[in-house]
């Protein structure tokens, strides 16, 4: 067959079932995405004969005598075509991983169809953005302002990989061709419980083309957990790399290597698998009961299910409860959601020529994943290298080693480059998920409002493993219990297996659930006492001058490095009085109401958590910057720069950067918990001063001067009227010996706090259930902003997650634990149309604790959405949800009008 | 996705050259449901687009649809104007969870034959009063009352290896007056309930309810009917278990959406421009 690609004709023979998407990375046009494979997330978008098309769902024998155009082919040479162009003005991406189809998608549509976005853009999902700079991309705004030398912190200086993501020239975990590759799939398990007699593994052998099968008898018999911390301790070692035990649906049981995914396919639906089914149990109440199935028999059996628990009291709540005029008490419910972050899990192994291995993982902790492969393994750290190139989105669902293990053991086995890349179906039923948290909240409050007792009870379902199980616990009962001053709290909570796909980390980390909870009741409480929510919660939030205290009377590293939960109270506001807003939708029976919610988060999590960066001066003049923590869209890259741009004043495009690689950076703990600024940042900060240091000391050396009658600008030092070019000094001192080098490690502590404030205006329809927001409005106390449009889109991406959580994400079980919607067509993230714009507003504060001001902003702003939409439904129709999802079939019973 | 257990694309210039029909054969049109899935009990696709059927034929006796025709050519044809209710043709069209992407390689009777609640396709020609021409592997064609061809979700009376030529769209039914109601759970989503009235010269209600069902259920009322009229004919129709359940919307909802919008098409078509 003849096709023509890009403008290249050649001949090929695709396979017969082999959809176009494979067809074109066979040939290395890596730009065309997976992100489902499915056809409902258009990552894979190209043009056939100028239509645009998923390629995942067009048999490649159909693009044979037509015209292909992939985004390798959509710039003429070197000028973009205007939408790439406006994508890099608006920089309408963070990870950059759907960029490429929604290029290709926005690129086709005429005017007609631009008028009416929301249907044109449903089929291409983006979880980064939340649609508001791809939205600007399409209206031509330019988010991006001037790298000026000096002026570097606080300007909107774009992603230094934008071009590359733009022309689908950027290498993403999958995008690499690697010589003799062989392909490994997993058998997952079908049952919920239940212990493995036996696996025949001759049927899968004999398949054309599998090369091994490994089960639970080939891996070393070794405990460990996928979840990354610095500290292993804090997460239980309650899994084996494959286990004689499975404990839930999607566990996986066995791995197949074959020279094609084909191969491996066929030898997983092959292999022989017998099962004892154990009885299963998924509730965590039922689980903690003593007649429950216990799940594991690693030392803590006498505990039963539960895995952790942890307690507190500060000040007595039977007194604060006894004083109180009014009481509220309820029980609020959170649900269990997938990451969907677009690029799924994936690792790819190899050997080289010197015996080193290298894994090239798609992971927001490629340190701790090198440590755990050298505990699997038992390597010598100095054997292995594992790193990251472009990582397409993470959210906490890459704090985990899932895939790295299996295709280094394959490797080991084989001596052959191993590559395992998740489906869409196995991130829901084989990755991990939110934890689902109930709440129960009980506050005491005086007449006017005051509170007098706060007392919160968690109960945490892990699901079959205990990764991130204890420290989510302990988020949910820290911050959020911390956000209002109050002499009585107590709070307790478990952390419970049952045979549910395992919790893991979730941007928000189990603050965002307890958050809801306690957001909630609040509003209720409110209305109990006939008080103005802003009003009830002016009267008891945190201020500068208090103690910040959870529900343990011990001291912590917690401090205000600087406060503005006040200025975000009164943005709201105001906004939500005078902002602009969309008119109730015509026709009867829309009932509207508004809610806000408040949110405070510690800056970087309490377990340790350190980074390492090293700069050097290069014989151009320019700098390079190599820092451990991985960028997964989260704009650290881009930040780090800029800090280290600050510092040296220069800009930031003179600063080169490696990131998250064992081999080239220094250890970092991980991008994750918020840490991408508070910590990595602070290793950038303090390496770049150093780096200051050497360069204006050695400037003072040799003039005979003091290094502070020198500065550095962008491509010099100056002193008085004398100037050096930092080429001809780099020149100079290198020639003498001396080396303009420095290495510099960071750590977290004390660790400041941000809030976030939401207000929701929604229009709820008393007969559909159909709910419309009208209104969004946000303030983030996150510090100096280094990078402004970053922020603004780390929050418009966190709202679109929070709406999705509140509004249509779903993960429905059937009662053999049984997921039946594994799928993004059935598991909805809010598409375009889902996304209402926010005003984003921000408290004028300037941190003490974090580098040059800022704060840690890439979770923070999910925790309050959620609550402030259950609260202006509450206010709406005077009826409490208090579990999510708010779906219209989960709500509309309770909304009938009255007779 | 690669559908790896296929070996072989099989392109006959028409369907009487395939008579070799067996288990492990389906037959290929738009591809974007075949594709989006693994397929392990198929090794062969039989290329409809071989065939080459023109799309649409527009006479005096109505509108006939190739089973290929894509969902986006029909989205983009204009109707006459004399066909008062050829708007649906494109609201039916845009009823679907799939992007107008997909609807540029998705066909009309790929979405017919897929039979699922949400069928847009299935809406639409029933709605219509469409009949199908079935063309089996043996013996002739036979045509059938769209309304009876699915048979519940994800099932319909096709036989193994027969095929749905086209369908065929009475005028009569295109000269009616309509009502279009839909609801999905989050915005241009999958339909929770989708319902469409047709009221001809005589001013009869013809209601037909999709996507809250298993199967399509159609009412006709020979006179206007009161509201009270139609709730009865409903309850007495789907029984309570009748209501499609997954996670694009709980039975309980659907049933509740059926009997609203019912209402709301009752009221409607019965309001200006009914038949004296």
């Amino acid at each position: 067959m003849n096709f023509s690609i890009d403008g290249h004709a050649f001949s090929a023979e695709p396979h017969p079932g082999q959809c176009l998407r494979t067809f074109l990375r066979e040939r290395g046009d890596f730009g065309v995405k997976k992100g489902c494979d499915q056809g409902d997330c258009g990552a894979c978008t190209v043009w056939v004969d100028g239509a645009p098309i998923h390629s995942c769902l067009m048999p490649a024998f159909r693009a044979a005598d037509r015209k292909v155009t992939t985004i390798q082919g959509l710039a003429s040479g070197d000028a973009l075509h205007p939408v790439q162009q406006a994508f890099l003005d608006a920089q309408a991406f963070q990870c950059g991983y759907c960029s490429a189809g929604m290029i290709m998608t926005i690129a086709a549509l005429d005017e007609t169809q631009r008028a009416d976005l929301p249907r044109h853009l449903k089929g291409n999902l983006c979880r980064c953005t939340g649609y508001a700079a791809i939205h600007d991309a399409i209206d031509g705004v330019v988010n991006v302002s001037d790298d000026i030398a000096g002026n570097a912190c606080g300007a909107s200086l774009p992603n230094p990989f934008g071009p590359g993501i733009v022309t689908g020239h950027a290498r993403y975990t999958m995008d690499l061709d690697v010589a003799g590759l062989t392909h490994l799939k997993v058998l997952r398990a079908p049952h919920a419980h239940a212990r493995i007699r036996s696996i025949d593994k001759a049927p899968a052998l004999a398949v054309p083309g599998v090369l091994a099968v490994f089960t639970w008898e080939d891996v070393p018999r070794r405990l460990y957990s996928t979840a990354t911390h610095e500290d292993h301790l804090v997460d239980p070692d309650d899994t084996y790399m494959l286990d004689d035990v499975v404990r839930f649906v999607g566990q996986r049981v066995a791995a197949v290597v074959g020279e094609s995914e084909a191969a491996a396919e066929a030898g997983c639906r092959a292999l022989t698998v017998e099962y004892e089914v154990l009885p299963a149990v998924f509730d965590p109440e039922l689980a903690m009961a003593p007649q429950a199935p216990v799940l594991h028999h690693k030392g803590g059996e006498a505990h039963g299910n539960v895995f952790a628990e942890i307690r507190g009291e500060v000040g007595s709540i039977a007194e604060g409860f006894a004083e109180a005029d009014a009481i509220h008490e309820r029980t609020y419910t959170t649900s269990r959601v997938q990451h969907v972050h677009l690029e799924t899990h994936g690792s790819i192994a190899w050997k080289s020529d010197d015996g080193r291995i290298h894994v090239r993982t798609s992971s927001q902790a490629p340190f701790i994943a090198h440590e755990k492969l050298c505990h699997l393994f038992g390597f010598i750290p100095a054997d292995l290298h594992v790193f990251t190139e472009r990582v397409g989105g993470g959210f906490g669902g890459k704090q985990e080693m899932l895939t790295e293990d299996l295709c280094v053991l394959a490797l080991l086995k084989l001596g052959r480059p191993v590559k395992w890349e998740y489906t869409r179906e196995e991130q829901f039923i084989g990755a991990s998920t939110r934890h689902q948290m109930t709440t129960r909240v009980k506050l005491g409050a005086k007449a006017d409002g005051t509170l007098t007792a706060i007392e919160i009870r968690v109960v945490s379902n892990t699901g079959a493993y205990g990764g991130h199980g204890s420290e989510t616990l302990a988020a949910s009962l820290s911050s959020p219990m911390s956000a209002y001053r109050c002499a009585n709290k107590k709070g307790e909570g478990f952390v419970v297996y049952t045979n549910m796909v395992p919790g893991g980390g979730f941007r928000g980390y189990g603050a965002s659930q307890s958050t809801f909870a306690i957001e909630c009741a609040m509003d209720d409480l409110a209305k109990l006492l006939g008080i103005d929510p802003f009003t009830l919660r002016r009267r008891n939030m945190v201020t500068a001058d208090d103690w910040i205290e959870a529900i343990w009377s011990g001291v912590s590293d917690v401090e205000f490095g600087s406060y503005g939960l006040d200025q975000c109270m009164d943005l709201v506001e105001e906004a939500l009085a005078t902002g602009p807003r969309r008119p109730v939708p015509a026709g009867e029976h829309w009932a509207e109401g508004t809610g806000i919610a408040l949110a405070m988060l510690e800056s970087g999590p309490p377990t340790e958590h350190r980074s390492g960066a090293v700069m050097e001066l290069l014989p151009d003049g320019r700098y390079h910057l190599a820092v451990g923590s991985t960028e997964m869209g989260n704009g650290s890259v881009t930040s780090h720069r800029q800090l280290a741009a600050s510092v040296l004043g220069a800009r930031a495009q003179d600063i080169d950067i490696i990131n998250a690689d064992t081999d080239k950076a220094p250890f970092d703990t991980g991008t994750f918990a918020s840490t991408g600024t508070v910590v990595a940042g602070q290793a950038v900060m303090l390496t770049a001063t150093a780096l200051r240091q050497n360069i204006l000391s050695y400037v003072a050396r040799i003039t005979a001067t003091k290094p502070d009658d020198w500065a550095l600008e962008a491509d010099a030092v100056v002193g008085g009227n004398a100037r050096i070019s930092l080429v001809e000094l780099h020149a100079k001192g290198t020639a003498a010996g001396h080396r303009f080098l420095a290495k510099r490690k960071a750590y977290l502590s004390p660790r400041t706090v941000a809030f976030n404030v939401q207000g929701i205006r929604l229009a709820v329809h008393r007969i559909t259930g159909d709910i419309e927001i009208l209104q969004s409005v946000h303030a983030a106390d996150i510090g100096r902003l280094i990078n402004p449009m970053q922020c603004r889109g780390q929050i418009n991406g966190s709202i679109a997650m929070g709406l999705g959580w509140a509004l249509t994400e779903h993960m429905d079980y059937d009662d053999t634990g049984h997921l039946k919607n594994a799928a993004l067509r059935n598991y909805r993230i809010p598409s375009f149309a889902d996304v209402p714009r926010t005003q984003i507003l921000f408290a004028d504060t300037y941190d003490t604790i974090g580098p040059l001001g800022a704060k840690a902003q890439g979770e923070c702003a999910i925790n309050p959405i959620a609550p402030a939409i259950s609260n202006a439904l509450f206010d709406a129709t005077g009826v409490r949800f208090a579990s999510l999802p708010f779906t219209p079939d989960r709500i509309f019973d309770q909304l009938q009008p009255r007779p | 996705m690669d559908i790896n257990t296929i070996r072989q694309i099989e392109r006959p210039r028409a369907a009487a050259e395939v008579t070799h029909w067996r288990e492990g054969f389906a037959w290929l049109s738009g591809g974007t449901w075949l594709f989006s899935e693994p397929q392990p009990a198929l090794d062969t696709l039989i290329d409809l687009r071989a065939f080459d059927w023109p799309d649409f034929t527009l006479g005096p006796d109505g509108l006939k649809i190739a089973a290929t025709a894509r969902i986006g050519a029909l989205d983009a044809l204009a109707p006459p104007p004399e066909w008062t209710a050829g708007p649906l043709l494109s609201l039916c069209c845009r009823a679907l969870l799939m992007s107008f992407k997909i609807a540029h390689e998705a066909s009309v009777g790929g979405n017919i034959c897929m039979s699922l609640p949400a069928g847009a396709m299935i809406s639409l020609t029933v709605a219509l009063e469409g009949t199908y021409t079935l063309w089996p592997r043996e013996g002739a064609p036979r045509t059938v009352k769209a309304v009876d061809f699915v048979t519940g979700n994800h099932a319909n009376i096709l036989e193994p290896g027969e095929l749905l030529r086209s369908i065929h769209l009475p005028a009569a039914a295109l000269k009616k007056r309509f009502a279009f109601r839909r609801s999905s759970l989050y915005h241009l989503g999958r339909s929770a309930a989708l319902l469409i009235g047709t009221s001809g010269p005589d001013g009869d209600l013809l209601l037909t309810i999709t996507a809250a069902t298993f199967r399509p259920v159609q009412l006709h009322f020979a006179a206007p009917p009161s509201a009270e009229e139609v709730r009865h004919a409903i309850a007495a129709a789907i029984p309570h278990d009748g209501y499609f359940d997954d996670v694009n919307g709980l039975p309980a909802y659907r049933r509740h959406l059926t009997f609203h919008f019912a209402e709301e098409i009752r009221a409607e078509l019965a309001g200006p421009g009914a038949a004296a």
